[in-house]
């Protein structure tokens, strides 16, 4: 009497838990990855685990008060460790909204990574995306407290530089090379021609050099 | 009675800013590049033979004939023949078209070293998408070393003609560079010299182009540097010391690229491989850590054989992973250093000690660079008496960096590092070989190479050897003849112009048309510094002859 009612709930549990089934989610451990030589292996105590924390955290949920560790069926285990699973409802006729189950492993993801020693990219939800912590950003960044340091350094050497400069060319303008300078005004008139200060060789200081008279032969053809 | 001459301290500072000026970047991120594209260690060969072919003499001739003129390089080119005082100028411009551009490096070197004192480095995490639950979609398609490159600190635009606004992240960097480099040459060649104490036929084209750029031959900042010595300095060896110095930086510095390269290639083979093994152990169930780099290949084989159908599902996303490919990606240029270079460091143990110590290295290159190219831009304008009468030099300095500055602030916008790339490509190769090959032709044949090798003994005291003279009359000359004509045919087979553009929406660089107002700019480039030789020669020409009908009339 029994037998035809226990097949009919295996029947209905394998329909309700199927890949790419309504509400179903995959999952991906990648054990050894994570932890190397202390890997443990997968075996049914750790999915009984498993399914504990998924109940643990529906049971977080509001109105999902009664999760029981039954609820939660797995299924399609393969070697790499992954499997599908869903969460069924109270009377186990139905799933529960896949958008339920999302929040609520999201919420949790921490502590049901944590029970497996296993982190967020180890143990992956397969279209459940994990939230990233916010990087910590500083109010000020930091490039441009060290920009100011040395704009302020660089700039404060500029004006000592350029006062210095003044304070030399005062001190010479005062002194005897006035004299040298009209001197130097005196003997070279410079002669400007269509805008270009030409200032040839051949008449320095007001004379012509006889030797560069003869530039045509000076120089040969272009 | 001339105003004397600033001078430098000793010989060794003139050597140390000649050394600074010619070890710039291009020593660390061009000839890696081109040794790794032209086979090696064999490259060596060609690019001895050239420095001893053309770099050397060349280099020797633009200190020499600073020295002997003692001006900068519009006066002592005027000295030699009025009608080329349009070589000066010509050098002049090309030398302000390279200060504008290059000191964007410094600026973004000055970014990355400030952005290095954080952990984790900001270029070796993605940043986080806006709902948090994954990373940045475009970090993703790319690398995040890319992405910090293109998005953070360009912050790029997909094409040249989207200019967008202009960054003041950039903007701030690249003033303060311009600062740096306004201090160290505000005091003129005294402080450049102190603070320097604190630097197929393809195969031989480029060692012959790599020299010629690598030494900074026609900038006119050799000849401004020279013109500060004393008349009986011995730059003969001087010339010797700064071009075998250089080069072998370069040389070392292929060593460091080299093990960079290696060691980059091999962590991107590992992780290509895990991630390979990760979406086969994940498309198939497979248990996890059956699949290892050992048994890849057969395992693939044999899960081909098994399960074709998903197999193929599969194969369009599964990587060929190989050494040889990554070690043959071989990159120049800011790809190289800002990239590439960070990318290996990222992955180094105590990364921000590394990234300082590197781009502490790329800013003092870049600085000492910059140093020599603003020599070349005023020792002209202060040997101008006109100028220098009305301003001081510090005035003068101040108004050149000033100017440039404000001009270069257009590669601080979103397109600005497409404007960088053509003026880094067209700005200065063309117009420096003509430059150059004047500057040989004017010195042996207008000057007379005799006479220059009499005025250098008298000056000096030893005679001209005759290896320097069969350089500058024949072989080096024939050398940048061939050079020229090949980039001119280069330039105009090549046709439409392209460039290489980022596509946020692949994460990685695709090749477009340049626009034609972009083709414009180019050609206004290079012609503005070629034709200031001829036009400059015609103008004086013409101004004679109106003086002669003048004093003929006159007469």
């Amino acid at each position: 009497m029994l037998w035809p009612l226990f097949f009919l709930m295996t029947a209905i549990h394998a329909e309700l838990c199927q890949p790419d089934a309504e509400n179903a989610f995959k999952v991906r451990l990648s054990i050894r990855t994570a932890l190397g030589d202390k890997a443990y292996v997968w075996d049914t105590n750790e999915e009984y685990l498993f399914r504990a924390m998924v109940a643990f955290s529906m049971r977080k949920v509001p109105n999902r008060g009664a999760t029981e560790i039954s609820h939660v069926l797995l299924c399609n285990v393969t070697q790499r460790v992954s499997f599908w699973f869903v969460v069924t409802d109270p009377s186990k006729n139905h799933t529960l909204p896949a958008v339920e189950v999302q929040s609520a492993i999201r919420m949790n993801r921490n502590r049901i990574n944590n029970a497996f020693s296993l982190n967020d990219h180890t143990l992956e939800f397969l279209k459940i995306p994990s939230t990233f912590a916010p990087p910590m950003e500083p109010s000020v960044p930091i490039w441009i407290i060290i920009f100011g340091v040395i704009f302020c350094i660089v700039i404060v050497a500029v004006t000592l530089l350029i006062l210095s400069g003044i304070r030399q060319h005062r001190r010479n303008t005062k002194g005897p090379s006035g004299v040298d300078d009209t001197e130097d005004k005196c003997e070279n008139t410079i002669t400007v021609e269509n805008g270009i200060p030409c200032d040839p060789l051949d008449t320095k200081g007001g004379h012509i050099n006889e030797v560069f008279l003869t530039e045509e032969e000076r120089l040969t053809p272009l | 009675m001339e105003k004397a001459r600033p001078q430098w301290g000793n010989p060794l500072q003139f050597v140390f800013a000649c050394i600074s000026y010619a070890v710039g970047l291009g020593n660390v991120w061009r000839f890696p590049y081109l040794c790794q594209m032209y086979g090696g260690g064999s490259f060596l060969v060609p690019y001895i033979i050239m420095l001893i072919l053309e770099g050397m003499p060349l280099l020797y001739l633009e200190l020499a004939v600073g020295q002997r003129m003692r001006q900068g390089s519009i006066g002592a080119w005027r000295t030699i023949s009025p009608y080329l005082s349009g070589v000066g100028v010509a050098s002049v411009v090309a030398s302000f078209f390279l200060s504008m551009y290059y000191n964007v490096i410094n600026a973004w070197s000055f970014w990355y070293l400030f952005h290095s004192f954080q952990d984790p480095l900001p270029w070796s995490v993605c940043p986080l998408n806006d709902n948090l639950t994954g990373y940045d979609e475009e970090c993703e398609k790319a690398s995040s070393t890319q992405y910090f490159w293109y998005r953070k600190t360009l912050n790029i635009s997909p094409s040249i003609q989207e200019s967008g606004g202009v960054q003041w992240e950039p903007a701030l960097c690249l003033i303060l560079a311009w600062l740096v480099v306004y201090l160290c040459i505000l005091r003129g060649t005294e402080s450049t010299g102190k603070v320097e104490q604190l630097a197929n036929p393809k195969t031989w084209i480029s060692a012959a182009t790599q020299i010629f750029f690598s030494l900074g031959l026609g900038f006119g900042s050799l000849i401004a540097f020279a013109s500060y010595n004393e008349p009986s300095n011995d730059c003969q060896k001087h010339a010797i010391v700064v071009s075998l110095i250089n080069s072998s930086t370069s040389i070392f510095s292929s060593i460091v690229t080299f093990s960079i390269y290696g060691f980059k290639a091999t962590f991107n083979y590992e992780n290509c491989l895990s991630k390979v093994i990760l979406l086969l152990t994940n498309s198939f169930d497979l248990e996890d850590g059956f699949l290892t780099a050992s048994n890849l290949e057969p395992m693939k084989d044999y899960l081909a054989s098994t399960y074709p159908s998903k197999y193929s599902e599969v194969f369009p996303h599964i990587r060929n992973c190989s050494l040889e490919s990554e070690l043959n990606t071989a990159v120049q240029g800011t790809g190289l250093a800002f990239i590439v270079y960070t990318e290996a460091i990222k992955n180094m143990e105590v990364s921000q000690l590394w990234s300082v110590l590197y781009f502490f290295m790329l800013l003092t290159l870049g600085i000492g660079s910059m140093l020599g190219n603003t020599a070349a831009i005023l020792t002209p304008l202060t040997d101008s008496k006109v100028i220098s009468r009305h301003l001081s030099r510090e005035a003068i300095s101040g108004l050149v960096c000033l100017i440039s500055c404000g001009i270069s602030m257009v590669f601080t916008m979103e397109a600005g590092n497409y404007w960088f790339d053509i003026f880094n490509d067209y700005a200065a190769t063309l117009s420096l070989l003509l430059i150059v090959l004047v500057e040989i032709i004017a010195v042996c044949y207008v000057y007379g190479l005799r006479r220059f090798g009499s005025d250098l003994q008298a000056m000096t005291g030893h005679t001209l050897n005759w290896y320097w003279k069969a350089m500058w009359a024949g072989v080096s000359p024939l050398l940048i003849v061939s050079l020229f004509i090949f980039y001119l045919s280069d330039y105009i087979l090549m046709g439409t112009l392209q460039y290489q553009a980022w596509d946020a929406t692949q994460g990685k660089l695709v090749t477009k048309d340049y626009p034609s107002y972009a083709l414009a700019v180019i050609w206004l480039l290079v012609a503005s510094s070629t034709m200031c030789i001829p036009l400059v020669a015609l103008g004086i020409f013409i101004t004679h002859c109106l003086k002669k009908r003048g004093t003929a009339a006159v007469a």
